[in-house]
């Protein structure tokens, strides 16, 4: 019995764990910037694969036994990076249109996600070709004092062209260098990253066994969400990210770049996104769909937890996670097992996919009573 | 009892520790036209959200013609009689005046009506001589996004008339207007005062003048004092806390 | 007075012309491109062609409620599940008395679930597919605009309400066969296999008057009072509130009425296609609907039809030929309809088509401004005073 409960709220708080390593960088980003990051799934699907790389690298080297450090780092900059060419080259344009964000973010979700399933040296050549003359094309052109004119014409003529030249290039060595070029580097397939060993196994309290591996992610998650508030209340670019979310307008005018400061956040996002997915790389294997099963649940903790507040985050994931785990394990019906109607009614939703039926009826049922979440944004600011 | 229109018993609004209003206690006249005035911070716009049903009190009680407002939301207070004008111009922008006026006159608000009601031929007159009143008949079936920003200020005065209110709630009429209109809406005022009780709150001293008859000044949410302009612009606490320590003329300026 | 009533005799004669054009292309649809298309070998492109229009009706809806309203639900995918599940369910008890379906048996199932008893009754399936649909929505619907819980905060909550009936569908392997859905297609009706020509045909038909049925009551609904209360919703919510509307009410209405349209697609997709799984429900399914939409044009109701056929007939042909680049080309076509052509295809014909075909045939581009100077009515009414005043003087 108390086994059963502690082993409950052991894995209920692992699991809220890895919900708020993944929706932390979510909130900060919808916090500041009022946008819904659909690919935010996908940045963790890509840090989950960089630490698969990253393992590949080092197997076989001393270094294999600390890799998973070295992952974590490389998954926070492969992401980040990624997520500031995301903001850069799309949402920046996108400001002030929150659904519209919604709907582009998701646009690329699906391009990522096809990306690793064909990505291939023929892949990146194609791309990297294409960038470099078009963009290259682009950059000469622009100087050019009626470039604003001819833009229409420009774009019609330089798009086919290079995207054939790309192409031509990328088949043409593609049958040059057969079997090593146009292989696949993942395929639709999932992959597999084996903890090191000392994460492997568990030690046991009160008869129930405590996986180091999740005993790592909670542990990252702490290291992760004290980071991010000494980051947010310790220094500078902190102080300008809490200014610009709340009152753009007014930081703007007091000289904080407004502009460096949402790239910056929304690489950090990326960059948190990235951790999760090399957290997650070591509770199972690990897909091209894998973000997906994430982000529904990463969206609600931001919607229980309201905006502006680390902790309404906090609280959200750990009782999301919590809340999951219990009704969906048998915990909670051997708990009530003396209330027969309570305990069957348990039973009933005691499946992981039934139990996201009663925490989801759970949560409308809470947003009636606190529609602003755990922590609204209070006062005549508020829009109506 | 029956000629205030509206009275305000010990009125307290908190958020989150900070005392926006603070026992305030406030009444009206049927057929008034009050000015509010005071200094940033000090609770008027918060004071018409409580009116308009925006904000709940943490405590006391707004009665509007004799009945408590309380449990009711913004909806159906503006159907007791209440019209709100806001500081921005808040229209929808992507109706023409015509359409934007024709949805405040509309008497019957419910969604049945809305799918099969058609707007019978007084209010399409109403609505005809609006636009002439606010002086928009020559953009009357543009798109309102395009209006300049004193064009939208009219409008958004001519659909509160159209929503033939009791009470006028109007926020800063003239912000952001030329000398010109804001005669033009200070005379506008005037006239609507014949027949509706206003509210209005204003910066703008000039207009203020032009309008008041009766004037009370908020602070730290409470009313400060009431009177007339004269009255108020010699209490010695208003000299103090909101016009400053100066001549009257320079503060007024 | 005068003007009103020629203005009113000029809106019955548009009226006319539109309802022509409409009849003119359902018949087209109905009797010329049936023919062409089996007399050219793609005997199977009408069958395709009968999904696509089952599909345009629950682009209608979405374009009611996302296009003028400006609400995004992400979850239409379940009422579209919701109308095929009721229907297929009454086809499968189109059997003799006391048989059960035949996925039932390996479950050991054997008596019928008291959820399929009312699916005996056709009258009630009808009802059901439109209705149920209908109140599953107003229901969520209510509890969630009563909290102005709106933007993006409603978007993902029906994500997550689509995820979780996802899941219910799923689980059910008892009641509703879990993951393998529901086939209809060798269910028998009047007689008939669904899948056999005549029945199809039928349901060609039946579309195709459904759709323009839908297509009238979204005009119906877009055009007068409730159409600009809908774009009222859309600009500023709390000004309706001050003017004594309740916009959580219309907001309702609406969701519902598009999760109705929902349902009917559902229905006619499912004994189109033969089958309705749970994957009616998964995220990707619900978002495309709203690209269909936004490639289209939203807020144009004739927009939402044509954006679902083009996406749907690029979506066959190009995975067709190249299975792994149909994502690729969903994902840029979302980022380029949201960046470039944020009116739609439609939107961009109104906007700059016009003047560019224009431009080309005169080699000379007319001078914008903003409004135009030539349609200002500002502008002309000034003219007007002056020409008055010098008259006068």
């Amino acid at each position: 019995m108390l086994s059963g409960l502690l082993d409950g709220i052991f894995s209920g708080i692992s699991l809220g764990s890895v919900l708020l390593l993944a929706a932390l960088g979510l909130a900060i980003v919808f916090g500041l910037m009022g946008v819904i990051n659909m690919a935010h799934g996908e940045l963790m699907m890509l840090g989950a694969y960089t630490t698969y790389m990253v393992q590949n690298a080092l197997k076989g080297t001393p270094l294999f036994g600390i890799y998973i450090f070295i992952a974590l780092i490389a998954a926070f900059i492969v992401t980040a990076i990624f997520g500031l060419v995301l903001e850069r080259g799309v949402i920046r344009y996108l400001y002030g249109r929150p659904l519209e964000t919604l709907l582009a973010t998701w646009g690329v979700s699906l391009i990522l996600q096809q990306l690793v399933r064909s990505v291939s040296w023929q892949l990146v050549t194609i791309v990297a070709l294409f960038c470099l003359l078009f963009f290259g094309a682009m950059w000469i052109v622009a100087r050019r004092t009626d470039f604003e004119r001819a833009r229409g014409w420009f774009l019609a003529i330089m798009i086919p062209l290079s995207a054939a030249a790309a192409i031509a290039t990328g088949n043409v060595l593609g049958t040059l260098y057969k079997p090593a070029f146009t292989k696949l580097w993942f395929d639709a397939r999932n992959v597999d990253v084996t903890a090191p060993k000392w994460l492997r196994g568990g030690f046991p309290i009160a008869g129930t066994q405590f996986s180091y591996a999740r005993i790592f992610i909670i542990v990252l998650t702490i290291a992760c969400v004290v980071g991010v508030y000494w980051f947010l209340n310790n220094t500078p670019w902190g102080l300008r990210i809490r200014a610009v979310t709340q009152n753009r307008t007014m930081s703007a005018c007091l000289g904080i770049p407004t502009k460096k400061v949402d790239a910056l956040t929304f690489a950090l996002g990326s960059g948190l996104a990235g951790l999760a997915g090399c957290a997650v790389s070591l509770l199972g294997s690990v897909g091209p769909n894998t973000g997906q099963n994430y982000i529904v649940d990463t969206f609600m903790v931001v919607v229980v937890g309201g905006v502006g507040k680390l902790a309404g985050s906090i609280i959200a994931a750990l009782a999301i996670g919590t809340a999951n785990y219990l009704i969906g394990s048998n915990t909670l019906v051997d708990l009530t097992a003396p209330i027969k109607p309570l305990s069957d009614t348990f039973a009933f939703f005691s499946t992981i996919s039934m139990a996201k039926v009663l925490v989801f009826a759970l949560i409308i049922a809470f947003l009636q009573f606190r529609p602003g979440g755990l922590f609204p944004q209070k006062g005549r600011t508020v829009d109506a | 009892m029956s000629e205030k229109i509206l009275q305000i018993e010990n009125l307290t609004v908190d958020f989150d520790g900070f005392r926006a209003l603070n026992n305030l206690n406030f009444s009206l006249d049927t057929g008034e036209l009050r000015v509010i005035i005071g200094p940033n911070g000090a609770g008027k716009t918060t004071f018409l959200d409580v009116i308009t049903g925006k904000t709940k009190p943490t405590t006391g009680q707004v009665t509007f013609k004799g009945k408590s407002t309380k449990g009711n939301v913004e909806y159906q207070i503006a159907r007791l009689g209440v019209g709100r004008k806001f500081q921005t111009p808040r229209i929808y922008l992507n109706l023409t005046p015509r359409e934007n006026l024709e949805l405040s006159c509309n008497r019957y608000k419910n969604v049945w009506n809305a799918l099969f009601g058609k707007p019978s031929s007084a209010e399409r007159r109403t609505v005809a001589g609006l636009i002439e009143t606010i002086g928009l008949d020559a953009k009357a079936d543009l798109k309102a996004a395009l209006l300049s920003h004193g064009e939208k200020q009219r409008l958004e005065i001519g659909m509160l008339v159209a929503q033939s209110p009791d009470l006028l709630l109007v926020d800063e009429p003239v912000a952001g207007l030329t000398d010109e209109e804001t005669e033009n809406v200070g005379n506008l005022l005037l006239a609507l005062a014949e027949s509706h009780s206003i509210i209005v709150i204003e910066h703008d001293m000039e207009f203020v003048r032009q309008i008041a008859r009766k004037v009370t000044v908020l602070h730290q949410g409470t009313v400060l004092c009431e009177g007339s302009m004269d009255e108020v612009q010699n209490d010695p606490r208003v000299i103090e806390v909101y016009l400053g320590k100066q001549e009257d003329d320079r503060a007024a300026a | 007075m005068d003007a009103l009533i020629q203005s009113k005799s000029k809106a019955r004669q548009r009226l006319l012309i539109e309802a022509g054009i409409v009849a003119a292309i359902a018949l087209l649809l109905l009797f010329v491109i049936p023919p062409i298309l089996v007399g050219s070998g793609q005997g199977f492109r009408v069958n395709l062609l009968g999904r696509y229009l089952a599909l345009a009706i629950a682009a209608l809806g979405i374009d009611l409620i996302w296009g003028f309203t400006g609400i995004l639900s992400l979850g239409q995918g379940v009422f579209f599940a919701l109308g095929g599940y009721s229907l297929a369910m009454f086809l499968l008890l189109q059997l003799p008395d006391g048989q059960l379906p035949d996925f039932f048996s390996p479950y050991g199932v054997t008596e019928l679930p008291w959820l399929w008893q009312p699916f005996y009754s056709l009258p009630f399936t009808l009802f059901a597919i439109v209705f149920i649909p209908t109140i599953v929505a107003a229901t969520l619907g209510y509890l969630v605009f009563r909290n102005r819980i709106r933007g993006v905060y409603f978007s993902i909550l029906t994500q997550a309400a689509l995820i979780v009936f996802f899941n219910f569908f799923n689980g059910q392997q008892k009641l509703i066969n879990g993951t393998n859905g529901l086939k209809t297609d060798t269910a028998t009706i009047f007689g008939q296999t669904v899948s056999s020509p005549p029945v199809q045909a039928f349901l060609y038909t039946l579309t195709i008057l459904l759709l323009v049925g839908g297509y009238a009551l979204s005009r119906w609904l877009t055009s007068g009072r409730s159409g600009r209360l809908l774009v009222a919703v859309r600009d500023d919510e709390a000004r309706m509130r001050f003017s004594g509307y309740d916009p959580t009410m219309f907001k309702v209405l609406v969701f519902a009425i598009s999760a109705g349209l929902a349902g009917i697609a559902g229905a006619l997709y499912t004994v189109q296609s033969g089958i309705i799984t749970p994957q009616a429900m998964n995220i990707a399914f619900s978002i495309e609907m709203v690209i269909w939409v936004a490639v289209g044009g939203r807020a144009t109701i004739v927009g939402a039809i044509l954006g679902t056929l083009i996406v749907n007939f690029a979506k066959s042909i190009l995975s067709e030929r190249f299975p792994q680049f149909w994502y690729f080309f969903q994902g840029g076509l979302f980022l380029i309809v949201v960046t470039v052509l944020p009116g739609g295809i439609l939107g961009w014909l109104r906007e700059d088509g016009v003047r560019l075909v224009r431009s080309q045939i005169n080699k000379r581009r007319p001078l914008q401004t903003y409004p135009s100077l030539e349609e200002d009515p500002g502008v002309q009414y000034e003219r007007k005073n002056l020409a008055n005043r010098e008259s006068d003087g």
